[in-house]
C-alpha cells in the first residue's frame, strides 16, 4: 500500500497547498466583502443615513417636547425656531414631532414590507423554478396578472375596506402586490441553480425536493434575497408615501410621511417648511436604501458588474 | 491573396530576423489582494513561419502575455518590457496605431469560438468586415462579401456562400472557430496568435481545426504562436516548445529536443501526468502536488520549487535564469544537469507505484456479479426551437436503444463527443423515474418496479461524482455538512457520521481538519476529492464519473486518476466512467462503449477497441487524439472526419455514421445500399462488438 | 439585415404565430384583471353610503332607484358581464352620478397618452444615450455625475419632483416676465386660435409635466443601459473585433451597442408600469383631467365604473407595451427568430 500513503500525504505535502495559507484567506473572506462595501462612498453614506434615520425616528419623538397630534395653541403655522424645531402647522401641531412620527410609520412600513414580500418572492420563486411544469405555468401567470395591474391601482381601490382598520392590513396589501419582480428572478435563479451538480447530487441520494430547496437553493439565493429585500425597503416606503399621499394609505390621526407632504404641498411657497421637512426625509431615506442597496450589491455579488468581473478574470488568469 | 497585399499601405521593410521578439515583459493588475504579477519578464521570438507552442497550466499567464501583444488587455493592466513586431516596437502605441496592425499584420484566435463572435451580425457580415476595415476605399462591399465567402470555403465550411448569411448562433462551435479562423487568416497576416484554439472543441473537431490552421498557415506564410495546455496539441504541429510556469518561461527549445529530454522537473511531471493512447501496459501517472503559487507575493527561489520533488536548499534561495542546456534548448533549474542523467522518466523522479490489481480482477468477467445492467434504453426529448419563444417542433431521441452491462470490481468507459446521448444515458440510470422504453437493473433489481423506499435503498448502493468540482459541493455547507448529508438522508446516527468524516477524508488524502472548512477554501483537486469522499460516504457497489477530471488542470488531474485506481482496488468499487478524454479511459477503464447519435457503435475491452478498432467512428476518434511525442505524432496517419454531427432531431437513414464515414465514401456504389438502408447492429465475435456493415480492425494510434 | 431567405421566411412565419398567441394570452390577462378590478371594487366601494352622508339625507325612493341604477341587487359577476356587454358596444356606462362615462373617455385618454408616449420616448432616447455615455467613461467624472442624477431622481417620488420643478418654472417665468411655462391644466381655457397657435398654447403646459415623468424614465432607462453596456464591454466578441482591427470606439458602438439594445427590449415593458403610477400622480399634481386623475377621483367618489373603464385601459397599455417588448426583442436579437 506504498501508493495510498503516498497519495494519502500528497495534499498536504507541499507548503503551498495545506491549509495554512488557504486558512488565512478565507479569514478575510468575510473582511473582503466588507472592505469591498467599505470602498464605495456612496453606499457608506447610505448605510449610515439609513442607521441614523432608524434611530432618529424612534429617538426623536422621545427628546420632543411636543406629541405629533398634541397642538401649541400659541403658535399656529410658525417657521422653524427653538420651541418647534421644525415650525408648527396651521392647527398649531409641532412639525418635528410629526415628521418624526411619519417617518417612523413609513419605515416601518417599508421594513416589513420589505420582508415579508422578498419571503414570498424566495418561496413563489423558487417552487415555480424547481418543479416547473403546471406549478411554474400557475405561479407564472399570477405573476403576469399582478404585473398587468399596478399596485397602486388594486391598493387605491381596496384603501376604503381598511379605512379604521389596523395599519397592518395595508402592510400586508403593500407586500401583498411587491413581490413579483423578485419572484421572477428568483425564479431564473433557481432554474439555474437546480442544474447545479451539488443540487443534482442532492437529488441522486435521495433528498426531498422541499429539503433540497430550503438547504441548497434559497441559503444559496442569500445574497441576491438581501440586495433585494433591501431595495424593496426604499420601493416599499415610495408606494406607502404615495398612496397616503392621496389618502388611500395611512388615515389620520396616524400620520405618514405621505399624509405630512399632501397636506405641504400646496403651502410649498407659503410655509415652505411644511414641504420640505418631510419630503427631505423621504427622499433622504429611499436615496439612502438605494445607495446601500447598491453597494451591498457590489460587496457581495461581485460578479453583476462586469469591470470587477473582468478585474477577476485577470486575476484567476493569474493566480 | 491579392486583396490583401492590395492593403498594405505604403511599402513595408521586409527585415530580415524574427518576425516577434518579446523582452522582458511584465504584466501586473490590480487585484483585491494586491497587485497580481500575471507576467514576470518574458523573453521569446518568433521566426517568419515558425510554429511557437506555449504550454502552460491555468495562471501561467501564457494567455496574458499573448493579449499584451495585440495591445487588449484591460486598461488597468500595466504592461513594461519591449514587444516588437518586424522591428516596430508596439508597447506605447496608442489604440488608432494598434488597430492598423491589429488584423492585418497580426490576427488572433480566441478560445471560446462561442462567445467570440458578435450574436447580431451575420457570419459573412464579420469577415467581411475585416476586409473592409483594413481596406477603406479600396475594397467595396461586394469584393468583401465575396472574399468572405471564400474565405468560409477555404476553412472549410460546406456551401459557403449560403452559410455567410447565417447568424453565429446557427453555426456549432467547431464551425464557428472556422469562421474566427477566417476572419484571422482574411488578410494575410504575419503572425496568427491562437489562443486555445481548441480547448473548448471536441477531440474530432479539434483535429479539424488543427488541420485549418494548418492549412492558413500554408497559405499565407504566417509565423504562430499556439497557446495550450496540452502538451499533445502541440507535439506535431508546433517547431518550438516554450513551457511557461508562474509568468515566467522555464523551458523552451525545438519540440524534437524538449519533448524526449526534457530538463525542467516541470516539463517532466508535465509530460508524464498525461495519460497516454499508445501506452501499451498500465503505466502509473505522475501527479505534480500542490498548486501554481499566488503570483500576489511570490517568495523568493523557484517559484516551482515547493512542488519540486528536486528541489534543494539552494532551490528556494533565487530563482533561476533560464540557461542554455543543449543548443537551442534552454531550461530554468539548477539541477537540470541531473535529470539528463535520470533518462528522463518522470514516475521515478517523482516516485510513483503501479497500483497492484484487486483479487477480483483474476475471477473471469462471466463469474461475476452483475451491477448494473442497461437494455435497450431510449430516452427522447421533445425539440423546441428559440430561446425566448419555445416551442415544440419534434423529439430528439437522445438515447436509441443502448445495452451494456457492468461486473463487480470492474469500469466500464463510455465514451462519446458531446451531444452523442451519453450524458442522458447517465442521468436515466441516475434518475431511477420510470423509463421510456428498455430497462435498468441495479445489482439485479429492476428500476421501473420500484417503489419509494426501494427505490432510495438502491441510492446507496450508486453514487454519483460529477465533472466539475467547483459546482459539486454546496458552497455554503463545511465540508463536514457535505460529507454528512448523504448519510442523513439515509438515517445515520449523528455518532455514526462523526465517525465516518474523518474514515471519509482519510480515504480520499484530505486531512481531518479540513473537515470544517468551505469548498471554496480548497483547490479544484481537492474538491474534486471531497466529492469522491461524499460518494463513498454511504459504501456504495457503482460509482458513476461524469467526467470527474475534465474540468482539471493534467498535473491535478493524475493525482485524482490514481485516487480512483486505488479505490476501486481498495473498495472492490465498479465505476461508470463517462468521458470524451479516450486517453484518460484508455488508462482508466477495463472496458469500454463508443457512442454515437444516441447509439453504442462498438464496445468492448479496452485492449481490443483501443488496439483493433473496428468501427470507422472509433478509428477516427482514436486517430484524433494527439499524442505527446512529436515523432510519433508526424508518423501518424491522422483521420480527418468530414462535416459536423448531424442534427439528433433528425439521424441519417441506415447507418447513422455514413455522412460523415471516410470507409463509406471509398465503398464501390453497390456496397453503399446496404449503408444507406440498413442500419447496422452490434454484432461481433466475442465480447468486442462493433455496429458496422463493412467492419474490420484497423490500428490507429 | 440580410434579404430573407428560405428557412428564414418560415422562421419569420413561426415568429408572427409566435406573437399572435402571446397575443391571445394578453387579452385573456386584461379580461382577468378588468373583472379583477371590477369585483374588488364592487365589494368595497359603498356609493349608497356616501349617498346617505349627505345633508339632508336624500329620500329612500332616491335611494331605492339608484341602488337599482347601479345594479346593486344583482351578483357582481353579472353586473361584470353586462358591463363588458356594453364596452363591447363601446359604451363604458355611467359614472355614480350619472354622467355616461363614453362621453368623457375619449379626451381623457388623449391627455393621458399625449404624456405617456413623450415621456417614453423622450425617457428611452435620453436613458439609453446617458446609459451608455455613463458605461464607456466608467468611474470617470461623467459616470459619477451620471449615477448620482439617477440615484436622486429614482428617489423622489414623482409628487415631490412635480412640485419641485414648479419652483424652477416659476423662476423661469419671473426671469423671462411672462407666464410662458404653465403648471395648472393642459390648455388655456376658451383658448381661441389658429391651430397652430393652439399647438402653441399647448405646448406651454406640456413642458413642465413632461418633464416631470421623463427625468424618472430617464433615470431608469440609463440605469439599465448602463449595466447592459458594461456587461458588453467585457465580452469576448468585442475582444474580436478588436482583434480585426476596428478601433476600441469603433468596435463598442458598432458591436457593444447594438448588442447592448437586446435587454433593453424586455425591460420596456417594466418601465411602463412605472409610467403609468407616475402618469397618475403627474395628472394630478398638474391638474390634468386625465385617466389617471379620473382614477383618483373614481376611488374617492367610489364608482365601480371608472375604476374598471381606468384598469381596462391600463391593462391594455400594459400589455401593448409587452406586446411591443416582444417585438422589439424578436426584431432585435436574431436568435430569437431562429
Amino acid at each position: 500500500m506504498a501508493t495510498i500513503t503516498s497519495d494519502a500525504a500528497a495534499p498536504g505535502a507541499s507548503p503551498v497547498d495545506g491549509g495554512a495559507p488557504k486558512r488565512e484567506r478565507s479569514a478575510t473572506r468575510s473582511r473582503l466583502v466588507l472592505r469591498r462595501f467599505l470602498r464605495r462612498k456612496g453606499a457608506v453614506f447610505g448605510l449610515i443615513v439609513v442607521v441614523l434615520l432608524y434611530l432618529m425616528a424612534f429617538l426623536g419623538p422621545l427628546i420632543s417636547p411636543w406629541g405629533y397630534a398634541e397642538p401649541d395653541y400659541t403658535a399656529f403655522l410658525q417657521p422653524p425656531s427653538a420651541e418647534h424645531w421644525f415650525g408648527t402647522t396651521k392647527i398649531g401641531e409641532d412639525v418635528f414631532a410629526q415628521v418624526m412620527r411619519g417617518l417612523q410609520k413609513s419605515l416601518t412600513i417599508g421594513l416589513l414590507v420589505g420582508v415579508i414580500s422578498t419571503s414570498v418572492a424566495a418561496l413563489v420563486g423558487a417552487l415555480a423554478g424547481y418543479f416547473g411544469g403546471w406549478v411554474d405555468r400557475t405561479l407564472m401567470w399570477v405573476v403576469d396578472l399582478l404585473l398587468v395591474l399596478p399596485s397602486f391601482l388594486i391598493i387605491a381601490v381596496l384603501s376604503p375596506a381598511f379605512k379604521g382598520e389596523s395599519w397592518l392590513l395595508f402592510v400586508a396589501l403593500l407586500a401583498a402586490f411587491s413581490w413579483m419582480i423578485t419572484a421572477r428572478i428568483v425564479r431564473g435563479m433557481t432554474l439555474t441553480l437546480r442544474e447545479r451538480e451539488y443540487v443534482k447530487a442532492a437529488r441522486f441520494m435521495g433528498q426531498s425536493p422541499l429539503r433540497i430547496i430550503f438547504k441548497h437553493i434559497v441559503p444559496n439565493m442569500a445574497s441576491l434575497l438581501i440586495i433585494d429585500a433591501t431595495i424593496t425597503i426604499g420601493a416599499a416606503v415610495l408606494s406607502e408615501t404615495g398612496l397616503s399621499f392621496f389618502g388611500f394609505g395611512v388615515q389620520p390621526p396616524d400620520v405618514s410621511l405621505g399624509t405630512l407632504i399632501a397636506t405641504g404641498t400646496d403651502s410649498v411657497i407659503t410655509y415652505p417648511w411644511l414641504f420640505y421637512l418631510p419630503a427631505g426625509f423621504l427622499v433622504l431615506f429611499v436615496l439612502a436604501v438605494n445607495l446601500f442597496g447598491d453597494g451591498l450589491r457590489d460587496a457581495l455579488d461581485p460578479s453583476s458588474t462586469r469591470a470587477r468581473k473582468r478585474a477577476t478574470k485577470s486575476e484567476e488568469e493569474s493566480e | 491573396m491579392t486583396a490583401a497585399d492590395l492593403m498594405f499601405d505604403g511599402p513595408t521593410p521586409e527585415v530580415d530576423g524574427p518576425v516577434l521578439k518579446v523582452d522582458d515583459l511584465r504584466v501586473s493588475f490590480p487585484s483585491e489582494s494586491g497587485r497580481v504579477r500575471a507576467v514576470r519578464g518574458l523573453s521569446y521570438e518568433v521566426a517568419p513561419g515558425e510554429v511557437l507552442g506555449i504550454v502552460g497550466e491555468s495562471g501561467s499567464g501564457k494567455s496574458v502575455s499573448s493579449l499584451a501583444v495585440m495591445g487588449l488587455l484591460p486598461a488597468q493592466a500595466r504592461v513594461s518590457g519591449s514587444i516588437r513586431f518586424r522591428g516596430k516596437e508596439l508597447l506605447g502605441l496608442g489604440d488608432t496605431e494598434l488597430s492598423r496592425i491589429r488584423g492585418r499584420r497580426i490576427s488572433m484566435v480566441f478560445q471560446d469560438p462561442l462567445s467570440a463572435l458578435t450574436p447580431v451580425y451575420t457570419v459573412g457580415d464579420q469577415i467581411a468586415e475585416a476586409l473592409l476595415t483594413h481596406g477603406k476605399g479600396r475594397v467595396s462591399k461586394q469584393q468583401a462579401n465575396n472574399r468572405a465567402v471564400e474565405l468560409l470555403d477555404l476553412v472549410g465550411i460546406p456551401n459557403a456562400a449560403q452559410r455567410a448569411k447565417a447568424f453565429p448562433h446557427e453555426f456549432s462551435g467547431g464551425m464557428r472557430q472556422r469562421a474566427v479562423i477566417a476572419i484571422a487568416i482574411a488578410n494575410d497576416p504575419d503572425l496568427i496568435i491562437a489562443d486555445e484554439p481548441t480547448t473548448a472543441l471536441d477531440v474530432t473537431v479539434q483535429a479539424q481545426v488543427l488541420e485549418v490552421l494548418k492549412t492558413a498557415q500554408e497559405v499565407t506564410g504566417a509565423g504562430i504562436v499556439i497557446i495550450t495546455h496540452d502538451l499533445g496539441v502541440v507535439a506535431g504541429f508546433a517547431d518550438r516548445l516554450m513551457v511557461m510556469y508562474a509568468g515566467r518561461a522555464v523551458e523552451t527549445g525545438p519540440v524534437d529536443e524538449v519533448y524526449p529530454h526534457p530538463r525542467m522537473p516541470y516539463t517532466l511531471g508535465l509530460l508524464g501526468s498525461i495519460p497516454r493512447l499508445d501506452a501499451d501496459e498500465k503505466q502509473p501517472l505522475v501527479p505534480i502536488e500542490g498548486q501554481p503559487p499566488s503570483l500576489v507575493e511570490l517568495p523568493p527561489g523557484c517559484p516551482f520549487a515547493p512542488r519540486c520533488p528536486m528541489a534543494v536548499e539552494a532551490c528556494t534561495t533565487a530563482e533561476p535564469p533560464l540557461a542554455e542546456v543543449a543548443p537551442g534548448h534552454h531550461a530554468a533549474c539548477i539541477r537540470s544537469d541531473e535529470i539528463a542523467g535520470t533518462d528522463a522518466d518522470a514516475a521515478e523522479v517523482y516516485g510513483v507505484d503501479v497500483v497492484e490489481e484487486p483479487p477480483i480482477a483474476a475471477v473471469p468477467r462471466e463469474q461475476r456479479e452483475t451491477v448494473l445492467e442497461v437494455q435497450d434504453l431510449v430516452k427522447a426529448y421533445p425539440l423546441t426551437k428559440g430561446s425566448v419563444f419555445k416551442r415544440t417542433i419534434g423529439s430528439v431521441r437522445a438515447v436509441d436503444g443502448i445495452s451494456f452491462d457492468i461486473r463487480t470490481g470492474e469500469t466500464l468507459g463510455l465514451v462519446g463527443e458531446s451531444g452523442c446521448g451519453k450524458t442522458t444515458t447517465l442521468m436515466e440510470i441516475l434518475g431511477l423515474e420510470k423509463l421510456q422504453s428498455g430497462r435498468i437493473a441495479v445489482l439485479g433489481k429492476e428500476t421501473t418496479a420500484l417503489d419509494r423506499t426501494a427505490r432510495k435503498a438502491i441510492r446507496r448502493d450508486m453514487q454519483v461524482v460529477f465533472q466539475d468540482p467547483m459546482a459539486a459541493l454546496d458552497p455554503r455547507m463545511p465540508i463536514s455538512d457535505i460529507l454528512a448529508e448523504p448519510m442523513q438522508v439515509h438515517g445515520y446516527s449523528q455518532a455514526q457520521i462523526d465517525a465516518r468524516v474523518p474514515e471519509l477524508l482519510d480515504l480520499v488524502g484530505l486531512r481531518r481538519e479540513h473537515a470544517d472548512r468551505y469548498p471554496a477554501e480548497f483547490s479544484g483537486g481537492q474538491r474534486q476529492r471531497i466529492g469522491i469522499a461524499r460518494a463513498l460516504a454511504l459504501e456504495p457497489r457503482l460509482i458513476v464519473l461524469d467526467e470527474p477530471v475534465s474540468a482539471l488542470d493534467v498535473s491535478i488531474q493524475a493525482g485524482v486518476i490514481n485516487l480512483l485506481d486505488e479505490l476501486k482496488a481498495k473498495l472492490g468499487l465498479s465505476y461508470l466512467f463517462v468521458a470524451h478524454d479516450l486517453s484518460v479511459v484508455r488508462h482508466i477503464a477495463d472496458r469500454v462503449a463508443v457512442m454515437y447519435l444516441g447509439k453504442i457503435i462498438e464496445i468492448g475491452s479496452v485492449e481490443k477497441v483501443f488496439g483493433a478498432p473496428e468501427h470507422p467512428y472509433t478509428q477516427a476518434l482514436l486517430s484524433a487524439i494527439p499524442i505527446p511525442d512529436p515523432v510519433v505524432e508526424r508518423r501518424r496517419e491522422r483521420i480527418i472526419l468530414t462535416g459536423d454531427l448531424p442534427s439528433p432531431a433528425n439521424p441519417p437513414q441506415g447507418c447513422r455514421f455514413h455522412t460523415r464515414c471516410f470507409k463509406f465514401a471509398a465503398l464501390p456504389e453497390a456496397q453503399r445500399a446496404l449503408c444507406l438502408d440498413q442500419e447496422p447492429d452490434l454484432d461481433g465475435a466475442g465480447d468486442h462488438r462493433a455496429a458496422c456493415h463493412y467492419a474490420e480492425s484497423r490500428a490507429v494510434v | 439585415m440580410q434579404a430573407p431567405t428560405g428557412p428564414y421566411r418560415k422562421a419569420l412565419s413561426d415568429v408572427i404565430g409566435f406573437l399572435v398567441r402571446r397575443l391571445a394570452n394578453y387579452i385573456v390577462l386584461c379580461l382577468v384583471a378588468t373583472f379583477l378590478a371590477f369585483a374588488l371594487a364592487s365589494l368595497t366601494f359603498d356609493p349608497i353610503g356616501i349617498l346617505m352622508q349627505r345633508n339632508p339625507p336624500p329620500p329612500d325612493a332616491v335611494i331605492q332607484a339608484k341602488r337599482v341604477d347601479l345594479m346593486l341587487d344583482q351578483p357582481i359577476p353579472q353586473r361584470f358581464l353586462s358591463w363588458l356587454g356594453g364596452v363591447v358596444q363601446g359604451d363604458f356606462g355611467q359614472t355614480v352620478a350619472g354622467h355616461p362615462i363614453t362621453d368623457e373617455l375619449g379626451r381623457r385618454i388623449g391627455v393621458s397618452l399625449r404624456l405617456f408616449l413623450l415621456g417614453v420616448t423622450i425617457g428611452v432616447i435620453c436613458g439609453v444615450v446617458l446609459g451608455v455615455v455613463s458605461a464607456i467613461r466608467q468611474y470617470k467624472l461623467t459616470d459619477h455625475v451620471a449615477t448620482l442624477f439617477s440615484f436622486v431622481i429614482l428617489s423622489i417620488p414623482v409628487f415631490v419632483l412635480g412640485t419641485l420643478l414648479k419652483q424652477p418654472a416659476q423662476a423661469f417665468n419671473d426671469l423671462i416676465g411672462s407666464n410662458y411655462l404653465q403648471t395648472l391644466g393642459e390648455a388655456t381655457p376658451g383658448f381661441q386660435g389658429t391651430w397652430f397657435e393652439s399647438l402653441g398654447d399647448r405646448l406651454r403646459y406640456l413642458i413642465v409635466p413632461t418633464l416631470t415623468i421623463a427625468l424618472g424614465q430617464i433615470a431608469f432607462y440609463s440605469r439599465y443601459q448602463r449595466s447592459a453596456m458594461l456587461d458588453v464591454l467585457g465580452s469576448d466578441f468585442l475582444r474580436t473585433a478588436q482583434a480585426k482591427g476596428l478601433t476600441r470606439r469603433r468596435a463598442l458602438f458598432k458591436h457593444g451597442l447594438r448588442t447592448a439594445l437586446i435587454p433593453m427590449a424586455t425591460l420596456f415593458a417594466f418601465g411602463f408600469g412605472l409610467l403609468i403610477t407616475g402618469g397618475t400622480f403627474t395628472e394630478r399634481i398638474f391638474g390634468w383631467y386625465g385617466m389617471g386623475d379620473w382614477l383618483i377621483s373614481g376611488v374617492t367618489a367610489q364608482d365601480t365604473n371608472v375604476v374598471a373603464t381606468v384598469t381596462l385601459f391600463i391593462a391594455v397599455l400594459v400589455l401593448i407595451s409587452g406586446w411591443l417588448s416582444d417585438v422589439l426583442y424578436a426584431a432585435l436579437d436574431p436568435r430569437v427568430r431562429v
